[in-house]
C-alpha cells in the first residue's frame, strides 16, 4: 500500500486545481481510527493517510455538497453507496472525481482495541493474507481477521472501486478471511420468531437513541426530517420501550430496502454497538430474490422499487 | 480523619453483591461487547479495565424519566366534562454507583450546579443525587484520548464523589471522601487499610504525573466567546461532522432534555428524555424558524456551552471533564480537544493581528 498513497497524492495534486475540493482520511485522534479530510489547500495533501484504518464511508458527504465539483476517495464498497446516489439522482456524475482504491479490508476500531487491550501506541496496521499486522509501539503484533475486520468485509463482494475516475494502486480480491465469526443474520435465521423478536428487544434496550445510524448512512437523505423524531405523525413514541427504538431501526431498513449497499457505516457510527445492519441485510436478500438487483453495482440500473411493473419476474402475482 | 479500609480483589465482587440485597447497585459490566453502568447481579460480568463506553450519567439523569403519570375520565356528574387525575413518581431507588470515574463523577458536579441551584431544585434529580452514593475507582490506564488533567480534573480525584477506590497489590484501598462516604464504610465489614494509604498515593500521583503535560483547556471562555461571529472557523471545523449527536449522549456533562406527553387513549406519562444539541428539533422553533440551522452552528453551541458560557455561569469551571467519549465514539473521529486548542489558538492569533 506504500506506494499507492504516493499515487493517491500524486493524483489528487493533479486534480485538485479543478476542484472546489477532495475529500480523503487522514491520521484520527485515536490510534485505531482515521478520520475523514476536506483538502482545500495543496498543503494539506501530504496529510493523507490510506490504510485499514479508513473506515468512513465519504460519499456520505457528497449529497450535501451537491453543486460543487468534489473529489472524493473511495473503497469498493464505498464505491457501491457512490453508484447508488448516481442511480437515485442524488449526485452529478459530472460534478464528482472518484479515486478508486483497492482495499484488504477496514478494522472494525471497537473490536481491534479490545483484542489488542488498547488502541494506545499503535502506529501502523496493514493486512496481508489473512491476517491483520500492528505496529504497537514499535512491537509488531498480529491479530487473525477474523477478530480485527468489520462485520461488512467477510462479505465483500468486490474490494476495487469499480466505478471510478483515476483506479490507483493493483486491482485485486477482497480480504481472504480464514475463520469468520458466524454473521449476526445467520444467528437469527436460526432461531424461532419468537427468538428473534427478543433478541433485538434485548439489543435494543441498549439503544441510546442517538441515531447516529442514521446520519452516518449515506442514503439517509431525509436527516434532518426523520420519522423518528416526528411529532406528527406520531410513528415512534419518545419513550425508552426497547419495541419503539426496534420501530426506528424497522423504518430505517425499509426506508433502505433494495438502496443499501451494505457499506456498514449504521453498524460502525452506532456508538453502542448494535448489529443493526444484519436489519438490512436480510431484506436486501429478499430483493436480491424478488427482482435479481444488487444495489450499488450499475450506475444505469434504477432500483426496484423506483419503478413500476405491472408484472415482476419473480412475482407472479396474476398466476395466484 | 476519614475512614480508609482495604479491599482484596476476590473479595470485591461478594462484597458488592451483597450491597444489592439492601439497594441498587450500579457497576460497570460487559453487555454485549460494551462495558456499561447496569445494575450488578449474579451473573454479571463486572469490567475495571478502562474507561466504560457509555458515561455513568444515566444514574442521575435517566434517558427516560416518568415526571408523573395521567389519566383523563369522563367527570361523573357533568358528561360533557373531562377530569384529569395526575400521579406522581419520585425516584426512591437507593443506589451504589460503583467503578464510576473521576471524570464520571466530576461530570455529576456539573449537573448539581445546574440541577441543584439554591431555590432553583429539579426534585427528580435532587432525589436521586440524594440516594446515591459515589465511589470512584482511581484511574491506573488513562486511554489516548483521555484529558481531565487539561480540564481541571486528574485521574485520581475526587470531586463529586463519596468514596474512593485505588488499586492497590492484591486489592483496594478504599478512602472516604465526605460524610455521607465515611457513614456508609464504618458499617462495612472491610478490614483497615493502615499503610496502604500510603501505596495508594504513590499509585494515584505516578498516574497523574503521567498524563502528558499539554496547555490546560480552563480559563479560556473569552477566548471561545470571540469567534462566536467567526463563520469561517465553525464551518471549517464541522464540515466532516455528521451532526448525530452520539457525542452529546456520551458525554458525562451533557445534561439537556426533552420533555413530552406519550399518550396511549385515556393513558399518558409525561416524560423526559436526552436532548442534545447537534439535533436539528434542539432549537427548531413552533414557527418553523431554527436559529441554529446548520451543523455547524450546532457545533459551536455545543463547543461554546461547554467551554464558554457555561464557566461563564459557573465559576470557570468547564462543562467538560476530559473522558474523551465523544472522541472514541464520534464516526468520524472529530476531536473536541483539536478544536478548542484552534479556538484559542485563532482568537489569540486575532488579538495579535488587532494589536499590529
Ligand atoms: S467491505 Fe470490502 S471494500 Fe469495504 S472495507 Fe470491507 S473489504 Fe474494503
Ligand atoms: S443502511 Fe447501513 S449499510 Fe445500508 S447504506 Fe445505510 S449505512 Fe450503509
Ligand atoms: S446509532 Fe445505535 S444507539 Fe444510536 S440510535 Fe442508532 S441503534 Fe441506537
Ligand atoms: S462530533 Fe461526531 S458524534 Fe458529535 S455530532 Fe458530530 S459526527 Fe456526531
Ligand atoms: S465533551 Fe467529550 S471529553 Fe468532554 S466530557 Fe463530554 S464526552 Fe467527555
Amino acid at each position: 500500500m506504500a506506494s499507492s498513497i504516493d499515487d493517491l497524492k500524486s493524483a489528487i495534486k493533479e486534480a485538485l486545481p479543478d476542484l472546489d475540493m477532495v475529500i480523503a482520511w487522514t491520521a484520527g485522534p485515536d490510534p485505531l481510527s482515521h478520520t475523514p479530510l476536506f483538502i482545500t489547500d495543496e498543503a494539506d495533501i501530504e496529510r493523507i493517510a490510506w490504510d485499514p484504518r479508513c473506515s468512513q464511508n465519504l460519499a456520505g458527504y457528497l449529497t450535501g455538497l451537491r453543486g460543487k465539483k468534489v473529489g472524493v476517495v473511495a473503497k469498493g464498497c464505498d464505491a457501491r453507496s457512490i453508484v447508488e446516489l448516481l442511480q437515485e439522482k442524488l449526485i452529478d456524475r459530472e460534478d464528482v472525481t472518484i479515486f478508486g482504491l483497492h482495499c484488504t479490508g477496514a478494522v472494525d476500531a471497537r473490536t481491534t482495541r479490545k483484542a489488542l487491550g488498547s488502541s494506545r501506541g499503535v502506529e501502523d496496521v496493514a493486512i496481508d493474507g489473512a491476517t491483520a499486522r500492528f505496529t504497537v509501539a514499535g512491537e509488531a503484533k498480529t491479530l487473525p481477521l477474523g477478530e480485527t475486520l468489520q462485520q461488512k468485509c467477510f462479505t465483500c463482494t468486490g474490494a476495487d472501486a469499480e466505478v471510478c475516475d483515476h483506479f490507483i494502486g493493483e486491482h485485486g480480491l477482497p480480504p481472504q478471511v480464514g475463520e469468520r465469526p458466524a454473521s449476526t443474520l445467520e444467528e437469527l435465521e436460526a432461531m424461532s420468531m419468537e427468538e428473534r423478536l427478543h433478541f433485538w428487544e434485548d439489543q435494543m434496550t441498549r439503544c441510546i437513541r442517538c441515531y447516529a445510524c442514521r446520519s452516518a448512512c449515506p442514503l439517509c437523505v431525509c436527516q434532518d426530517h426523520c420519522a423518528a423524531q416526528s411529532r406528527e405523525p406520531h410513528w415512534v413514541d419518545q419513550t425508552d420501550h426497547p419495541r419503539e427504538k426496534l420501530m426506528f431501526q424497522a423504518i430505517h431498513a425499509l426506508h433502505t430496502a433494495g438502496r443499501c449497499t451494505e457499506c456498514g457505516e449504521c453498524e460502525r457510527a452506532c456508538p453502542m454497538g448494535l448489529p443493526i445492519m444484519t436489519l438490512k441485510q436480510a431484506l436486501n436478500r429478499s430483493i436480491q430474490d424478488l427482482f435479481d438487483y444488487r444495489a450499488g453495482t450499475d450506475p444505469d440500473q434504477a432500483p426496484p422499487l423506483f419503478e413500476f411493473r405491472e408484472e415482476e419476474k419473480n412475482i407472479k402475482e396474476r398466476e395466484w | 480523619m476519614l475512614t480508609a479500609r482495604y479491599i482484596a480483589n476476590d473479595k470485591l465482587l461478594p462484597w458488592l453483591l451483597s450491597l444489592t440485597e439492601t439497594r441498587q447497585v450500579l457497576a460497570p459490566v460487559q453487555v454485549g461487547g460494551q462495558t456499561l453502568f447496569a445494575p450488578l447481579d449474579a451473573d454479571s460480568r463486572l469490567d475495571l479495565k478502562g474507561l466504560a463506553d457509555a458515561s455513568a450519567k444515566a444514574a442521575l439523569l435517566p434517558r427516560c424519566e416518568t415526571l408523573f403519570e395521567f389519566h383523563y375520565s369522563k367527570s361523573e356528574g357533568v358528561p360533557s366534562r373531562t377530569e384529569l387525575e395526575l400521579r406522581e413518581t419520585l425516584p426512591d431507588q437507593e443506589t451504589f454507583l460503583f467503578g464510576a470515574r473521576p471524570c464520571d463523577a466530576k461530570g455529576f458536579t456539573v449537573f448539581d450546579r445546574v440541577y441543584d441551584a439554591g431555590t432553583r431544585r429539579d426534585i427528580y434529580y435532587c432525589s436521586r443525587r440524594d440516594k446515591t452514593l459515589v465511589a470512584v475507582l482511581a484511574c491506573t490506564d488513562p486511554a489516548d484520548t483521555c484529558f481531565c488533567n487539561r480540564v481541571g480534573g486528574g485521574p485520581g480525584e475526587t470531586d463529586g464523589a463519596d468514596i474512593l477506590f485505588t488499586p492497590v497489590k492484591g486489592g483496594f484501598v478504599v478512602e472516604a471522601v465526605t460524610e455521607r462516604g465515611d457513614a456508609f464504610l464504618l458499617e462495612q465489614p472491610l478490614v483497615e487499610a493502615e499503610d496502604r494509604t500510603e501505596e495508594a498515593r504513590k499509585v494515584r500521583e505516578a498516574v497523574s504525573d503521567a498524563m502528558p503535560d499539554e496547555a490546560p483547556l480552563v480559563g479560556i471562555q473569552s477566548k471561545v466567546l470571540e469567534l462566536f461571529d467567526d463563520k469561517g472557523f465553525w464551518e471549517g471545523i464541522t464540515s466532516k461532522c455528521l451532526s448525530c449527536g452520539a457525542c452529546s449522549y456520551l458525554c458525562p456533562t451533557c445534561y439537556c432534555f426533552n420533555m413530552t406527553d406519550e399518550i396511549k387513549g385515556d393513558d399518558g406519562v409525561r416524560i423526559r428524555t436526552w436532548d442534545n444539541c447537534m439535533s436539528f428539533q434542539f432549537t427548531l422553533e413552533g414557527s418553523g424558524h431554527n436559529p441554529r440551522d446548520g451543523k455547524a452552528q450546532r457545533m459551536r453551541n455545543r463547543i461554546g456551552h461547554k467551554f464558554s458560557y457555561y464557566p461563564e455561569l459557573h465559576d470557570g469551571n468547564l462543562a467538560c471533564v476530559g473522558c474523551g467519549r465523544c472522541i472514541v465514539h464520534c464516526p468520524v473521529s472529530m476531536d473536541v480537544r483539536a478544536i478548542v486548542d484552534q479556538a484559542r489558538d485563532r482568537a489569540l492569533a486575532k488579538e495579535e493581528h488587532v494589536n499590529d
